[in-house]
């Protein structure tokens, strides 16, 4: 299901715990980067490289925000929203996005280019406001940055 | 004030994540020595007891009594993990260290596992830290090819294993036990505690948990002794912090400095004041769950545990949230218990159930729809989750929520008093 390269990182990965099943995250969010979301099939298949069932990998895939058990559009969008953030321009960073990209929060855009999530604390309170895009992170963004950025995503 | 550079000494030197500009600037002479001397493995834990040293991830625990709950006779392997899940609202310092002095942690995991003679090692980082897991990474890599990691190391006959393994983006794995089933792979509820994990952790052996910017201060501590470490400072909670500050300074950003030293200063000083037009109106002094200062008690509280302590909150991991007079209160409690909410993993009843109930009485009050019971209702719900869960976010949603609205109960009472209903329960009521 997978090519050779990818199962051989997998397999790394797995080498580092003394149990298989402690590759269960790593493993899912590697999967997750080449498919883009963890489908029933995904699950499947790590379920049996981990030797577990498939609904220890559920009960995984489903407790955390950065693991997508739905589909998401081509590229994913974080902004934070939580204090240092919301006081520091992130409102108008939300209201720009959503007018822009004509989506709400969760939504994905009508040609499936983006999907616009929202994240809590990520880290770089300091220099607010900040969002990820396929998890690389923009910082101090103004609104014209913000435009720019989403310009280079094709 | 006392500026500081024994963490980020090194943050600013080109090339400072290689393996090679650490060398040169002494790097892996202290994990190195340790090997040749064949140090007593308890001297070390006894070193990091005498400095004094307070966990950097929120509780503040001494590190070296940490360790010498790790028994000794035990047939189990044991296991060091790093906490780098940095996910604590206000936080940005493990981030800092992960992507500009990675080496410091990596000599720090080394000479924590000689110390409680643990084998293997994971260092777990939120995924988020795309750069952060990536510098890390190499990094390891390079100890490895310098012969610093791997088995029989220098001859010495110890082994050392370290791997970097990651989180998906949720907060309460953060939380030490949670941490533990996340790496286990399984759902990461919390455990109940005892036992610790000192003695029953991953997998079900012996454990030490320690955040990022603790163990980046063991080799400062191992190489320079524990009497130099308890003269940073303030003698009851001495040692150089990174500290975060963000919100509504002119000039947000991380700083290093001694404990000991007086908010204000660092606010007025190195923070450049409040952002122009505006005064202070609260600061969160220790990341969003610990409890709110005003005003009056910035101006005199001085930043280490005795002080935050005399005011009734807490440094944790030393995120400084500054509100000025731009922001309404009850939309700032809001936004922190939306996070509550959210990252309540629903292990436990009061949490599950008591963060999005305060969430929704918060809403209401915010859209002008608050009766004036609803203040003591949060209060009440709040003395109804603190202390009655499995883990601490729960407290940590309480301390904030309990603290803004007795200190700024005027606020909630405004926007209740300018609520159409309010008039109509007075009127029911009478
Ligand atoms: C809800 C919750 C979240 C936490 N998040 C973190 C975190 O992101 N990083 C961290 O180092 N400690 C975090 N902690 C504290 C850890 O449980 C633990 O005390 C700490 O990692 C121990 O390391 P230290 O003694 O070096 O501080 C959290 C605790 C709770 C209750
Ligand atoms: S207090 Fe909340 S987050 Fe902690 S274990 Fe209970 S439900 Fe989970
Ligand atoms: S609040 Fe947005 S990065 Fe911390």
């Amino acid at each position: 299901m997978f090519p050779d390269e990818l199962v051989a990182e997998l397999e790394e990965i797995r080498s580092c715990f003394p149990v298989a099943k402690a590759a269960m995250v790593p493993v899912l969010r590697r999967v997750q980067e080449d498919r883009g979301w963890i489908d029933p099939e995904a699950r499947d298949w790590v379920a049996e490289f981990l030797s577990v069932t498939k609904m220890e990998v559920h009960e995984v895939a489903t407790f955390y925000p950065m693991l997508y058990t739905e589909p998401v559009g081509k590229h994913v969008i974080h902004v934070c929203r939580t204090l240092s953030c919301d006081v520091c321009g992130a409102r108008e960073l939300w209201a720009h996005l959503e007018k822009k990209l004509k989506v709400e929060r969760g939504g994905t855009t009508e040609d499936g280019r983006f999907t616009l999530k929202s994240a809590e604390c990520l880290a770089s309170c300091g220099t607010a406001p900040v969002m990820l895009i396929d998890n690389e992170r923009h910082e101090n963004l103004s609104l014209a940055e913000v435009d720019k950025l989403l310009e280079a995503t094709k | 004030m006392k500026a500081s550079t024994v963490i980020s000494g090194r943050f600013d030197t080109k090339n400072s994540q290689s393996i090679e500009t650490y060398r040169k600037d002494g790097g892996y002479e202290t994990w190195s020595t340790v090997l040749d001397e064949k140090r007593d493995p308890d001297s070390l834990i006894d070193e990091v007891k005498a400095s004094g040293l307070r966990g950097r991830g929120g509780a503040g625990f001494s590190t070296g009594m940490k360790w010498s709950f790790v028994p000794k006779q035990t047939d189990k392997p044991k296991y060091l993990c790093v906490n780098g899940d940095e996910s604590e609202p206000g936080t940005f310092k493990d981030r800092q260290i992960l992507e500009f002095d990675p080496h410091q942690l990596l000599e720090g995991v080394a000479l924590t596992c000689y110390a409680v003679q643990a084998h293997t090692a994971y260092i777990y980082l939120r995924c988020e830290f795309k750069l952060g897991i990536a510098t890390v990474k190499a990094a390891i890599k390079e100890a490895y090819e310098a012969g610093m990691f791997g088995k029989d190391i220098h001859g010495s006959g110890f082994d050392l294993d370290v791997s970097v393994t990651i989180g998906a983006g949720a907060y309460i794995c953060g939380e030490e036990t949670s941490l533990l089933n996340s790496i286990e792979g399984v759902r990461p509820y919390p455990r109940n505690k005892p036992p610790f994990p000192a003695v029953e952790g991953l997998f079900g052996c012996p454990t030490v948990i320690n955040n990022v910017e603790t163990i980046a201060n063991i080799p400062h501590i191992i190489k320079n002794g524990a009497e130099w470490h308890t003269k940073l400072g303030c003698p009851e909670d001495p040692g150089s912090r990174l500290w975060g500050i963000s919100g509504h300074v002119a000039k947000p950003r991380w700083v290093e400095l001694e404990t000991g030293y007086k908010l204000q200063d660092l606010i007025d000083g190195p923070c450049g004041g409040i952002r122009k037009g505006h005064t202070l109106k609260a600061i969160i002094p220790g990341g969003s769950s610990s409890k709110v200062l005003l005003p009056d008690q910035v101006a005199r509280v001085t930043m280490d545990t005795p002080g935050i302590r005399a005011e009734g909150s807490s440094l944790g991991s030393a995120a400084i949230i500054v509100l000025d007079d731009s922001v309404c209160m009850v939309d700032a409690v809001l936004n922190l218990m939306k996070f509550y909410a959210h990252e309540s993993c629903g292990q436990c009843t009061p949490c599950r159930e008591g963060t999005p109930w305060v969430v929704q009485v918060l809403q209401r009050i915010h859209s002008g729809k608050g009766r004036t019971v609803d203040m003591d209702l949060l209060l009440d719900i709040a003395h109804n989750m603190e202390g009655r869960t499995v883990c601490a976010l729960a407290d940590g949603a309480c301390w904030p929520l309990t603290s803004i609205v007795k200190k700024f109960r005027h606020e909630f009472e405004a926007k209740i008093v300018a609520a159409p209903s309010a008039t109509s329960s007075k009127v029911a009521s009478a």
